[in-house]
């Protein structure tokens, strides 16, 4: 069962309050996305601290049912 | 997952300067993500040892216990977890992946 764009928006911002996310639904099938994350507090950790809050957030789905999430992620 | 599984997975770890956890085989990735770690690989011109989890149930899940990473393509340089394919193409696109390797390669 596929994730909705807006349904991993809300967990990220749920576990990461300060961030802003933008999710594209890259073959449009509600399967394959990109996210793009950016957070004050990602200040000082590294791309792998800052994507596994991010997986953390997502409580497991990642690799799961969330199969095909690109992720890029910034301080800011 | 066993600690067999984990301490096989330290000895490939720690015993080549750089390896990746695949699905599939370099020749062959099964997976876009896997193939797009290679094509990165490929592209900087390096050694790397390669891991075709799928070979291996206790390494496919193992791996991700023992990186806490959930995903595979997992990078290992010099015995420490690099990334997956996303950090891999923007350690790549920056240049800092090219510059791990050659700090790699001045340690042997």
């Amino acid at each position: 069962m596929p994730m909705a764009a807006a349904e991993i928006e809300a967990m990220i911002l749920a576990a990461i309050p300060d961030a802003r996310v933008e999710i594209t639904d890259l073959a449009g099938d509600g399967d394959h996305y990109a996210a793009r994350v950016v957070a004050p507090s990602f200040a000082g950790l590294s791309r792998v601290r800052q994507h596994q809050a991010v997986y953390a957030a997502l409580g497991g789905r990642m690799g799961g049912v969330l199969h095909a999430l690109q992720l890029t992620t910034a301080a800011g | 997952m066993t600690d067999d599984a984990q301490a096989r997975i330290d000895a490939v770890v720690k015993n080549n300067a750089a390896v990746l956890f695949m699905k599939g085989s370099p020749l062959f990735p099964q997976c876009g993500f896997s193939s797009r770690a290679v094509a990165i690989l490929d592209h900087l011109d390096v050694q790397y040892e390669s891991v075709d989890v799928l070979q291996d149930q206790g390494v496919r899940q193992g791996i991700k216990a023992y990186s806490d990473w959930p995903t595979i393509p997992q990078l290992y340089v010099n015995g420490e977890f690099v990334g997956g394919s996303d950090i891999m193409m923007e350690m790549y696109e920056s240049g800092e992946l090219a510059e791990l390797f050659q700090g790699a390669a001045a340690a042997e």
